[in-house]
């Protein structure tokens, strides 16, 4: 008994609550009538879509930098490599690998670039549901599509790499004030790269505006490239609910990297220089050393990230996109149970699943009640900006 | 050599310090010479956007000075005032058909415009709202102390959400277009949105509140000062006689009779009254006047203190002051600077308003709470054991920061003529942070200095760049993405140099090692 408070204390008093109200949005949609099975689906999708994204903040903040407000910095860096994968494969540099069986979900495609609502992605899925409980949806995608998109990861690492570094030797010269510099660093990032995205040589036809014949477009569509390779790889189907396998498991995939570097020397090193910084230096810990891995760790997370979130959303979405996407990975990783200076595995899984969730039932079951109103994006802002106040509240009681 | 050596120094420390505003000048010379824009016309734009945002500059001061940092929760204050005009707008109708033909509102409707009523409905709805979230963001403040900026940034955004929820879904959606028609037969509904659900994007303010500030008449403004100093000095008078102390009749005079003497003239003489009826002071006259004021109470001042107080020395200050009376009111005669100076108007009560709230905090600094508030600011320990309430000091800092926010986005949507319902607010924060930190001020210092020179380099660059980019690139959308990276440039670079030189002096402290980190340390903590 004793046990099962105390689990219930850890997980903590906002969490539940979070869970309850999420638990209680789905029944809801239930009893509205809407397809419970659909609308998890779209909780599933969003979970591996943006988990890695979430990832990025265990180890900034196990280093010790606070939550890493400035994850656009790496999300830049995925952004090149998926352009830069772009030019390569307008350039033939994929052709003769081979594509898979990717008809159902290019046609799908070929709907949302036409202009058709994201939330109908699920259509492609539900295409070719069969009519038992347990279907096999998946398609092989083609050797081409998942070259480039590792080519897209390895470049896209390669810049975050180099942008970590830098931003972790800044951070290292303003400790104490990470989380409001990481943000404007980040915000600086984004608007110099605005710039960039004008004026960098890309050549690529989906990329750049067709009539200017320069300047990258808002979104580039990702049909011709890597447009959910891995939604569609071996996805099932249970009773209406489909599992995106291969979504799922390259996110538990990322997971278990991190898990592993953690547990390791050099992880354990940086929790611990993170943890106590002035114990760490006496054990003979270069503390800011650890503090840059971390940081380039995270940027390099954040660039990952992306590359899985466009290839699951189907568009890179350019200029002022990232701008607050570090605000809501933060969110996401604090709803999970984290604080500004503790951070685990468990607390990505749990966080982007709950946050996800609630972002997809809530304002389904809001336009129940009122059909014109537009929720999804003010529920975003208040769910995300919310929890992060109430972190850093928290915050401050535990450091007295 | 080393007298040098330690000059060089100190230059270079100067320029380390001050760079954000040095490599603004920079840029703003580079922009003012590349542009294509007639000097005539910069000026004008410049004094315009002055008038604008001054306002909600100043209102970032008392947080700084309390020791909060830069309030970037100042969208709180601007959300107040636009919930204030969106319900003056959205029951305008009735205000007409009540006070339009009513008594004492029909007055003032004479007296200012029926705008000017519009906006004092817009100014007593807004500043309780803003009192109120004033209050509740200082709350929050309090359980997140040392990292109030990142709340306030983060405070923005959420209050920001629950605005959108209110005006987007709560109006029309919960609180439907049948009810409110019920309720408000006369109100105006066509704010909402053609779909029944949310607030119109866009609201034009003209005939209701546009202009409400910039538009009243100089002469009007000479009335509402002798009614409200003769009311005052009367007051003033009754009291100090009924509680039999000393009447102090010269300083009540000091101040009464020269308001007294410009009513008079403007009652007495046609062309006087004539000069006063305009609305826009050019700002020539504004320049020489001033150049005449200061130069008139510098020559009191050095007869004062050589002939009638007989002190010793030079009295450098006055002296210096004349001087740059003089060499202003001598750049007004050259030909260009004439012609530019001539065309530019100035909104006459908006000014003052600027210039009085700048006195106000020059003031308000100086009372017993504004010394506690640098007390709070430089040491929150020592102002606990001083026996100051630094909990409750820190709340009213939030809660004026606020109110004047509210008021400076009042000013400011009264000057565009048509409110962005869900676009102007959130770039408030922002802007205001970015151009007092181009001014020179820090998360730690910051006076009204630094707010009148910010506004006026930042908004010279973020007014010629696109123009800039337009000529150096072909195309403006590089110059505007440039003013976006040049403002959260500006604030990321000022933060980190502010925490870099906060660290560096703390190490110092700790190397020398002696009683210093007890006192620095202490100092930094907060």
């Amino acid at each position: 008994m004793e046990r099962i408070t105390r689990a219930a204390k850890d997980f903590g008093l906002a969490r539940s609550i979070i869970l309850g109200f999420f638990l209680l949005l789905l029944v809801l949609s239930g009893v509205y009538g809407m397809s419970v099975p659909r609308m998890l689906t779209d909780v599933f999708i969003r979970w591996g879509m943006h988990g890695i994204l979430v990832l990025a903040m265990v180890p900034s903040i196990q280093s010790g930098i606070g939550p890493n407000f400035g994850v656009s910095i790496g999300i830049i860096g995925g952004l090149l490599g998926a352009l830069i994968s772009i030019e390569l494969r307008a350039a033939g540099a994929f052709l003769g690998l081979g594509s898979g069986d990717r008809e159902v979900g290019q046609a799908a495609d070929a709907v949302a670039t036409n202009g058709a609502a994201y939330g109908d992605y699920l259509a492609d899925y539900y295409e070719i549901v069969g009519g038992g409980f347990f279907n096999y949806v998946g398609q092989l995608p083609g050797a081409d599509v998942v070259v480039q998109i590792i080519v897209a990861m390895i470049i896209g690492l390669f810049f975050a790499a180099i942008f970590g570094i830098l931003y972790g030797m800044l951070l290292n010269r303003v400790k104490g004030s990470e989380m409001m510099i990481s943000t404007y660093v980040g915000f600086s990032v984004v608007a110099f790269f605005n710039i960039m995205w004008l004026v960098l040589p890309f050549r690529a036809g989906t990329s750049i505006w067709p009539i200017a014949g320069a300047g990258l477009r808002v979104q580039i569509s990702l049909v011709d490239d890597f447009s959910r390779v891995f939604n569609h790889l071996w996805a099932v189907s249970i009773g209406g609910l489909i599992i995106p396998t291969g979504l799922l498991l390259v996110f538990f995939l990322f997971c278990v990297i991190i898990w592993l570097f953690m547990r390791s020397r050099s992880g354990m090193m940086m929790s611990a220089a993170g943890a106590n910084p002035s114990f760490a230096k006496a054990a003979g810990i270069n503390v800011n050393r650890m503090r840059i891995l971390g940081t380039t760790i995270s940027t390099m997370l954040g660039a990952v990230g992306i590359i899985i979130y466009a290839q699951s959303f189907g568009f890179l979405q350019m200029y002022s996109a990232p701008l607050f996407m570090g605000f809501t990975t933060v969110a996401a990783i604090l709803i999970g149970g984290a604080s500004i200076n503790r951070a685990w595995i468990f607390n990505v899984l749990l966080g982007a699943f709950l946050f996800q969730g609630i972002l997809v039932t809530g304002p389904a079951v809001a336009n129940q009640l009122v059909p014109e109103g537009n929720l999804s994006e003010i529920a975003r802002i208040i769910i995300s900006n919310g929890i992060i106040l109430y972190a850093l509240t928290k915050a401050k009681e535990v450091a007295r | 050599m080393r007298q040098n050596g330690i000059d060089m120094y100190r230059v270079s420390n100067f320029f380390i310090k001050n760079c954000v505003t040095v490599l603004f000048v920079i840029l703003c010379i580079i922009a003012l010479y590349i542009t294509t824009f007639s000097p005539t016309f910069i000026l004008e734009e410049i004094f315009m956007r002055m008038g604008r945002s001054t306002l909600l500059v100043l209102s970032l001061l008392i947080p700084v000075i309390a020791g909060l940092g830069l309030n970037f929760g100042i969208v709180v204050g601007a959300i107040a005032a636009q919930a204030g005009i969106f319900i003056a707008v959205f029951f305008f109708q009735y205000i007409e058909t009540l006070f339009g033909e009513g008594r004492l509102l029909g007055f003032m409707a004479d007296f200012a415009g029926i705008g000017f009523i519009g906006f004092l409905i817009a100014f007593a709805v807004a500043t309780p709202l803003a009192i109120l979230f004033g209050f509740l963001v200082g709350k929050l403040f309090n359980k997140m102390k040392g990292t109030e900026m990142i709340g306030g940034l983060v405070a923005g955004f959420f209050s920001d959400g629950l605005y959108q929820f209110f005006f987007l879904f709560v109006m029309g959606g919960l609180f439907t277009v049948d009810m409110m028609a019920r309720l408000f037969p006369d109100a105006a509904l066509n704010l909402i949105l053609p779909t029944g659900v949310g607030v119109m994007v866009n609201i034009n303010l003209q005939g209701n509140i546009a202009g409400a500030v910039d538009n009243v008449s100089m002469l009007r403004i000479v009335d509402a000062a002798f009614y409200v100093v003769s009311a005052v000095s009367a007051v003033m008078l009754i009291y100090r006689f009924v509680t039999k102390k000393a009447l102090g009749l010269l300083k009540i005079a000091k101040v009464f009779v020269p308001v007294a003497i410009l009513w008079g003239a403007s009652h007495i003489f046609p062309a006087v009254e004539e000069f006063l009826l305009a609305d826009r002071l050019r700002l020539i006259y504004a320049v020489e006047w001033t150049a005449f004021l200061v130069a008139a109470i510098s020559l009191w001042r050095i007869i004062q203190e050589k002939a009638l107080q007989k002190k010793e020395g030079v009295p450098l200050r006055p002296i210096l002051y004349l001087a740059a009376a003089a060499l202003v009111y001598g750049i007004t005669w050259h030909p260009a600077v004439y012609t530019a100076f001539m065309h530019v108007r100035l909104p006459v009560l908006t000014f003052l308003l600027i210039i009085g709230t700048c006195f106000f905090i020059r003031w308000f600094l100086n009372t017993r709470l504004g010394q506690n508030m640098r007390t709070v600011g430089q040491d929150r320990a020592v102002a606990t054991s001083a026996g100051i309430n630094v909990n409750r000091v820190r709340i009213i800092a939030i809660i004026m920061s606020t109110t004047l926010a509210c008021w400076g986005q009042l000013i400011f949507l009264q000057n565009m003529g048509t409110m962005a319902m869900y676009g102007a607010h959130p770039a408030v924060g922002l802007y205001t942070v970015a151009a007092l930190l181009v001014g020179g001020a820090s998360v730690q210092s910051a006076g009204i200095k630094n707010a009148l020179l910010g506004v006026v380099l930042f908004h010279t660059l973020i007014f010629l760049a696109p123009n800039v980019g337009a000529q150096l690139m072909g195309d403006s959308q590089h110059g505007e993405f440039f003013r976006l990276f040049i403002t959260y440039g500006v604030v990321a670079i000022s933060l980190a140099l502010y925490a870099w030189s906060r660290i560096k002096t703390a190490s110092s402290a700790a190397q020398i090692g002696d009683p210093a980190p007890d006192t620095g340390g202490g100092a930094q903590e907060s």
